[in-house]
């Protein structure tokens, strides 16, 4: 999956994002839960439909530009015409990997029946697949198409924010509650890219890095109580705070840096992409900004339930604390969340240049089309 | 073209060598068999001769070189695309003997005859891919269909398999009828029987009595490549038919019929293409879908795949219907692919056996992860090859074929098959769930060492495609080049 995000080449980025589908497929078959063939053929065949469509704009690509090198490719300007085209292929493929409302019914389904290295893989690794995507293809290459088609994606994205916020708070399994935390995030992350300034797409690519942090550690803390009690059910579960001080810790840094609390990478993500909606379009933040109290809601309630409360069951007394192990697994990434909390800067420089870049051609690409609709009377 | 030879004079024997080995090599066995008798030793002397045979004529296939080499009064042709489909040919076969041979032991129905049949019916696709007027077209097209029909029933106590030899002669024969009968409406409107005769002749507008032939031409070799809707005979044949004798279906024949119906279109009818590129897009898109839904349904393994080489067939129609030289090169590349899966597959299948016979259904494949981890890792690559998953073999080949297509403004094409081919990806997907996923129920063996030897050729090949992939398309390239 490495090769994904290192490929200068269209054809190789293709083979390496479907590669790693195998993989997924049988991690999730072989070793998830009651409904995973269910769950593993979701998967497949939803990211396989949005991938191929991607592979046709590619081979279109390579006989309009005759070449399938990304450098080389970025410098063609394709028709505007076959921008939409091509932009609606990779959209297809980009946003059912994100996932974007409406095609993100299997995120849940996968990760709830993959087991928990599965979810941490999914979470911090194939859905950033999907942003990176947009960044690297959808806004430098297609930037007339990204202009003409970033409405849809504000709405589809602000969809996803409130709606998928909506809908964790009912869930009482707790890793779907995640999962649909997860499809919320990165509808800001969407938002952010397409918003096509600077604070929006480095507020995007942070909030990758954070999510991929964040999610990948609620995970894993789900994966440490489900390995002992083997229920996932929120409501089997309370009172652990009085067991498990240490897990209650760094279950509780993970949900704030999820809510987005000043101080932990949640906040700087969630921040710099509601300043760049704002910039582009004040009804989108606005509307975004509700999902953030929205999660708040879902994700302090989880928290609440789980961690606070009388102890239901009996066999609660006995559950052990946090072993070096799965201390040694979260530590690091409790730092890591804090330390870009506080200092987002080694993310955001590194990120700068080349998102000044995709910024400039995409605001360029704006102003064009502004300029041709001032034209028509 | 201008020939000088003189009409008394004998023809120029040498591209035709390899045919020339093969038809005597098989009167040569039949005379062991005939004298020998049946018995274990004459199977055994028969077997590695027909192998040898066949090797020996691939040796000189490649030997030979890609220039355009016209010979037997311009009726024979041998080029880099003949060459080409010609070495795919001679695989298939020598991979269906050695599949046979465990399988026939088994079964107590060793006969000397079926090595000699395969060498038969691959002198006769050798013909079909080397044919360059009508006539010859038809001889070969009869030789390889009357070795065909007889190998499908070779089994002859048993009722399925002599069902599927009489169905197949029944609707081969009116296929062949069909084909006989466009040839000579083709031939009433042109004046020719020489396909680069042919092709002069018809330009732009042609005769609607030639487009009539060019249609029942078109209908006799839809049925050769089981393209719908001239499908119906592939399931039953495939299903009846013994194993190894499937095995050999679904590879050798389907190489020399999507070969000669490459030629014919590209060195007869490229005048008039835009009238065939409908039909044969029609037929694509007919079989794609119809492949990819009907396999859905299906619990028999041979069934299953019957569905997946129309399917299959169709995704090279895509590429033919392109009509241009990367057309020819994906059909090129996508029938090498295809070729090495199947015979993949059904290595695995036949590599399955136990006391009862070998695994027929899918759910005699549950739990197979567990009782023969080896062979479930690799049928499940190569159902992931079928896919299209990259890295894997299958991917190029579908890259190739609807690359062409997309070069070719052919858009609608491309995105059916591509859909369909996510369609398809379920019913491979269930094969490796249930391999995977599902409870082990039966015990199998490993398979003897012809079916491993296929087994390991073509995980090689699928497996490590994208390291060998420069070389195979190049030779497509040369290949396809010589058409044009």
């Amino acid at each position: 999956m490495l090769g994904v995000f290192m490929a200068l080449d269209t054809v190789l980025f293709y083979v390496f994002f479907e590669a790693g589908l195998i993989p997924m497929f049988l991690i999730i078959g072989i070793w998830g839960g009651a409904r995973r063939i269910y769950a593993s053929f979701k998967l497949f065949l939803y990211t396989l439909l949005g991938s191929v469509l991607m592979l046709l704009a590619i081979m279109f690509m390579y006989f309009d530009a005759g070449t399938t090198d990304i450098v080389k490719l970025l410098a063609h300007k394709f028709d505007p015409k076959f921008q939409y085209w091509l932009w609606l292929a990779f959209f297809a493929s980009f946003a059912v990997k994100m996932p974007m409302w409406p095609v993100h019914t299997w995120l849940p389904d996968a990760h709830v029946e993959a087991p928990t290295a599965g979810s941490v893989i999914l979470a911090a690794i194939l859905l950033k697949m999907g942003g990176y995507g947009f960044i690297r293809f959808s806004l430098p290459m297609f930037p007339d198409a990204s202009v003409y088609f970033a409405p849809v994606v504000f709405a589809l994205s602000v969809i996803a924010i409130v709606y998928t916020s909506l809908v964790a708070m009912m869930q009482e399994d707790i890793k779907k509650l995640i999962a649909y935390s997860s499809v919320a995030h990165m509808g800001f992350v969407t938002m952010g890219i397409f918003s096509g300034n600077t604070q929006g797409v480095q507020g995007a690519v942070f909030q990758m890095v954070s999510h991929g942090l964040v999610s990948g550690a609620l995970f894993l803390c789900v994966g440490v109580v489900y390995d002992r009690m083997h229920t996932r059910e929120i409501s089997a579960y309370g009172g652990l705070v009085n067991r498990m001080p240490w897990y209650a810790f760094v279950f509780m840094v993970f949900t704030m840096a999820n809510v987005g609390l000043p101080g932990t990478s949640g906040f700087v993500g969630e921040f710099l992409t509601l300043l760049g909606a704002f910039k582009a379009n004040t009804w989108v933040a606005f509307l975004a900004t509700t999902g953030v109290i929205l999660s708040a809601c879902y994700a302090l309630w989880l928290f609440a339930r789980v961690i606070f409360g009388e102890i239901r069951r009996p066999v609660f007394e006995t559950i052990p604390d946090l072993d070096r192990r799965e201390m040694a697994m979260l530590a690091p990434l409790v730092i890591l969340v804090i330390y870009y909390g506080v200092q987002p800067g080694p993310i955001l420089d590194a990120s700068a240049a080349s998102v000044d870049q995709i910024v400039k051609t995409y605001q360029a690409a704006a102003n064009a089309m502004a300029k041709t609709a001032a034209l028509v009377p | 073209m201008n020939v000088t030879t003189p009409i008394f004079a004998l023809p120029s024997l040498v591209p035709a060598l390899p045919e020339i080995v093969l038809a005597l090599g098989a009167l040569l066995m039949i005379l062991i068999g005939a004298i020998k008798g049946q018995s274990a030793q004459t199977q055994r002397v028969v077997d590695s001769l027909a192998i040898a045979l066949l090797l020996i004529a691939l040796v000189i296939v490649i030997g030979q070189d890609n220039a355009k080499v016209l010979t037997f009064e311009r009726a024979f042709v041998s080029d880099g695309f003949s060459r080409f489909m010609k070495v795919l040919t001679l695989a298939g076969s020598i991979m269906a003997i050695l599949l046979a041979m465990d399988f026939m032991k088994r079964r107590s129905i060793e006969k000397f005859e079926y090595p000699i049949l395969i060498t038969l019916a691959t002198l006769g696709m050798m013909m079909m891919i080397s044919a360059n007027d009508l006539i010859a077209l038809y001889i070969g097209l009869e030789l390889q269909s009357l070795a065909l029909y007889v190998v499908a029933s070779i089994h002859r106590d048993d009722a399925k398999s002599s069902e599927a030899g009489l169905k197949y002669f029944v609707l081969g024969a009116l296929a062949s009828g069909m084909l006989l009968y466009g040839a000579s409406l083709i031939y009433g409107f042109t004046g020719n029987i020489n396909f680069d005769a042919i092709a002069t002749v018809l330009q732009g507008n042609a005769a609607t009595g030639a487009v009539f032939g060019l249609v029942f031409l078109t209908a006799g070799l839809a049925f050769k490549v089981s393209a719908v809707p001239f499908h119906m005979w592939t399931p039953d044949v495939y299903e009846g038919a013994p194993t190894p004798v499937t095995a050999f279906f679904a590879g050798a024949p389907k190489m020399a019929a999507i070969a000669l119906f490459v030629r014919v279109m590209m060195e007869a009818f490229p005048g008039i293409a835009h009238q065939w590129q409908q039909i044969v897009a029609f037929l694509a898109i007919a079989s794609m879908v119809l492949g990819a839904f009907a396999a859905i349904g299906q619990t028999n393994l041979k069934r299953l795949m019957a569905y997946s080489s129309i399917s299959n067939m169709g995704y090279a129609l895509v590429a033919l219907a392109a009509g241009n030289q990367s057309g020819v090169q994906g059909v090129a590349v996508f029938m090498a692919t295809y070729l090495m899966m199947t015979a993949g597959v059904f290595a695995c299948v036949l590599a399955l056996t136990n006391a009862k016979g070998h695994a027929e259904s899918i759910d005699d494949l549950a739990g197979l992860s567990k009782t023969r981890p080896g062979i479930a890792f690799i049928l499940a690559m190569l159902m992931f090859s079928l896919v299209g998953i990259p890295p894997l073999a299958g991917f190029f080949g579908k890259f190739y074929a609807f690359a062409a297509a997309i070069e070719a403004k052919l858009y609608l094409l491309a995105v059916i098959g591509i859909v369909s081919s996510v369609i398809s990806a379920f019913y491979y997907l269930r094969i490796v769930k249930v391999m995977y996923f599902d409870e082990a129920s039966v015990a199998y063996g490993e398979g003897d060492a012809g079916v491993k030897a296929v087994m390991a050729v073509s995980f090689a090949f699928v497996f490590l495609f994208a390291i060998i992939a420069g070389p195979v398309v190049t030779m497509a390239q040369a290949a396809a080049k010589s058409l044009f």
